[in-house]
């Protein structure tokens, strides 16, 4: 177990080198940088643009920023943002953990939801049941996140239940603190809810197919033929091997789960990394833009290693492997 | 029954091809064939998107803005169109009942250029009367049709999804079938490459992709841009199952027999390995298509697309993100139905496709 582990650890080094070094490459083909517009202004001199382009290393080959800005990384510092005037470190940090904050209750009722449903809809298969959550997975998965991210503002801003985007209120800093963590959780439950509802279908029609090939199987007949019970038979038997091929799209889940997350942040103010990668492209901040990349790739990677691991948890047949 | 009846009779029973088969199956499908229906449906609009939108993607109604969408009603045998007046107060309209147009058809209006060549200005249908205009999905924040401009948007959205699904499988399959082909360093390389696309969140490598862009391009640029960039992304996915099938498929004999007749590997590639991935790509692909229609919406939403005065469902939407207009003007929403129901007919088809293609399901 340990050294599938260590083995899967150190797969993701390269891969983060890698994404890194591609992401730099792209900001270099950029044309211009954060200094062009700076070069416009008349207060000032070029004298000082080429003094600032020097200290962020600007004036080198792409391939250089690139080992300075590694170095800084593997230092833990993430550089400093041009457009904000502060180090970069403390604004992804806050900003990660804003992103994964909503991804990760996102997470939580979308599979929260969606295996029950499925499994409903495969044990009563060929029901009013089954066609009803078939029909809402089909709306579900056409449903586009931006459309309904724009219902759910217009629902916020009709209804008054829900704060119309934002993260925290005006007034935060001056709460106590169970007024404060009722105030990110108010803000909270709509974008998660949005975007829970666009990643809800798929896995709930994959857990009705799966459970449904599983019911299938022969153990399952040769189960009730001993005269098992029904709800012993599916849950105690058939569902165990049903959620195996499960974990292996959670991987998936997640990566349309943080692309989600992105539009969600975008539309419903939520300072996430999605926002703060439009609002660094926007400023031509092209180091932030580098940053935010890595650490989004860095969050789904890292998303993925946990679904390994459950694998792993869950068939022995992956660990001995 | 004479003699000869039995011969004709096994005549005419040939044994299907595995397309009619494919086709029989998708038949019996009847949602699959709703959702291919109303995909011919959108097709066609989108091709003669200027004739049947009644008036131009750019002319703005100075005096109507947030127009809400008028409905013709019957009167005797014909549709009428009702004057509205204006109330005092922000955008506020009301019908004159009595004071009526005809709708015409076939009449003439805005300019237009059919197919993105010829020069028209009839129009499916209109009043004809300056003041009687046909707003039927009402007006923007500008006093342009929201119809016209949905259908003129149409004809982008669409169309991306169709060239993009074309451009990047066609590039994954045949790298994919490279890889899987020649194996060894290039398969290697080529999959370290696939995964490192893929470990990126979609969007995030979408935003970093268009910063390489430069700014102030045409709008034939921008269209050109979004289907790199979506192309640029879609293509490893497609790479990775293509490969998987090669692998088993370069094993068989008649690969061994077209190698042994002297084909190139190329050859061998394109014309022995590639065709028997046809039935995966096709299913696929018709579910592939919303990814890349949804990535122009949100590209264009975000205000790196396509750009005004120019209408795509995208940009169409970025009005609606302002709380105080889609309260008041809900019709705003009208492209994000219409994404809904594209979205919604491709995975009606291609959900019917691939029950039609997985043969061992009969």
């Amino acid at each position: 177990m340990w050294s599938y582990l260590i083995k899967r650890l150190l797969h993701l080094v390269p891969l983060l080198l890698g994404v890194s070094l591609l992401t730099f490459l792209l900001m270099s083909l950029a044309p211009g940088n954060y200094f062009t517009a700076l070069l416009q202004n008349p207060q000032i001199s070029p004298e000082t643009v080429d003094r600032l382009k020097a200290q962020f290393h600007l004036d080198q080959p792409w391939y250089v920023q690139y080992f300075y800005w590694l170095k800084n990384v593997l230092s833990g510092n993430f550089g400093y943002s041009m457009a904000y005037h502060i180090p970069a470190t403390a604004l992804i940090f806050q900003r990660l953990w804003n992103t994964f904050l909503l991804s990760f209750f996102a997470l939580i009722i979308a599979w929260g939801v969606a295996i029950p449903l499925g499994i409903w809809a495969a044990v009563k298969k060929d029901t009013w049941v089954d066609r009803g959550c078939s029909f809402f997975a089909f709306v579900g998965l056409s449903v586009p996140d931006v459309l309904l991210s724009l219902l759910a503002l217009w629902f916020a801003a009709a209804t008054g239940w829900f704060p119309v985007g934002g993260a925290q209120s005006p007034l935060y800093d001056f709460q106590s603190p169970a007024q404060q963590f009722w105030d990110r959780a108010h803000h909270l439950i709509l974008p998660a809810v949005v975007l829970a509802a666009s990643d809800l279908a798929g896995i709930m029609r994959r857990m009705r197919s799966c459970l449904l090939d599983t019911l299938r199987a022969e153990y399952v007949t040769a189960a009730r033929a001993r005269g098992l019970s029904e709800g012993w038979v599916v849950y105690k038997h058939a569902l165990r091997n049903a959620i195996n091929p499960l974990l292996t799209i959670f991987g998936y889940s997640l990566a349309a789960l943080l692309s989600g997350a992105f539009i969600v942040e975008n539309i419903m103010a939520w300072p996430g990394l999605g926002r703060l990668t439009m609002e660094a492209f926007f400023a031509k901040d092209s180091y932030l833009v580098v940053d935010c990349v890595v650490m989004a790739t860095a969050l789904l990677v890292m998303g993925n290693f946990v679904a390994d691991l459950l694998l792993a948890w869950s068939d022995p047949r992956i660990r001995l492997k | 029954m004479n003699a000869t009846t039995p011969i004709q009779n096994s005549i005419a029973e040939q044994p299907l091809s595995p397309w009619q088969l494919f086709w029989r199956r998708l038949k019996q499908r009847r949602i699959a064939m709703v959702g291919g229906v109303i995909l011919i449906l959108l097709y066609l609009v989108a091709l003669f998107a200027g004739f049947v939108a009644p008036y131009s993607y750019d002319r703005q109604d100075r005096d109507r803005f947030f127009h809400p969408p008028t409905w013709p009603r019957l009167s005797g045998f014909r549709l009428v169109i009702p004057r509205y007046e204006q109330l005092p107060g922000d955008f506020n309209y009301r019908a004159v009942p009595a004071d009526t147009r005809p709708v015409h058809w076939f009449v003439r209006g805005d300019e237009y250029k059919l197919f993105g060549l010829i020069p028209a200005t009839i129009h499916l249908f209109g009043t004809g009367d300056e003041r009687y205009p046909v707003y039927l999905l009402g007006t923007d924040q500008f006093g342009r049709d929201v119809l016209s401009r949905l259908l003129s948007g149409s004809q982008i959205s669409l169309s991306i999804g169709i060239i993009g699904i074309l451009l990047s499988f066609t590039l994954g399959m045949i790298i994919g079938g490279i890889s899987g082909y020649f194996s060894g360093w290039t398969d290697t390389l080529i999959m370290r490459l696939c995964e490192l696309i893929m470990s990126i969140p979609a969007l995030y490598l979408i935003i970093s992709l268009r910063a390489t862009f430069p700014p102030g391009m045409s709008s034939a640029q921008l269209y050109a841009m979004i289907i790199i960039i979506l192309s640029f992304i879609g293509w490893a996915s497609m790479a990775r199952v293509i490969r998987g099938m090669t692998l088993s498929l370069r094993e068989q004999q008649f690969v061994l027999a077209a190698r042994a007749l002297g084909q190139t590997h190329l050859k061998v590639i394109v014309r022995h390995i590639l065709p028997n991935t046809f039935s995966y790509v096709i299913v696929a692909a018709t579910l592939s298509v919303p990814y890349y229609i949804l990535g122009e919406v949100v590209l264009s939403f975000l205000g790196v697309g396509i750009q005004e005065p120019n209408a795509s469902w995208g940009n169409m939407l970025t009005a609606a993100q302002n709380t105080e207009y889609l309260r008041n003007y809900p019709w705003l929403l009208a492209p994000g139905a219409a994404i809904f129901i594209t979205v919604l007919a491709f995975n009606f088809l291609g959900d019917g496709l691939r029950d039609a293609a997985d043969t061992k399901a009969l």
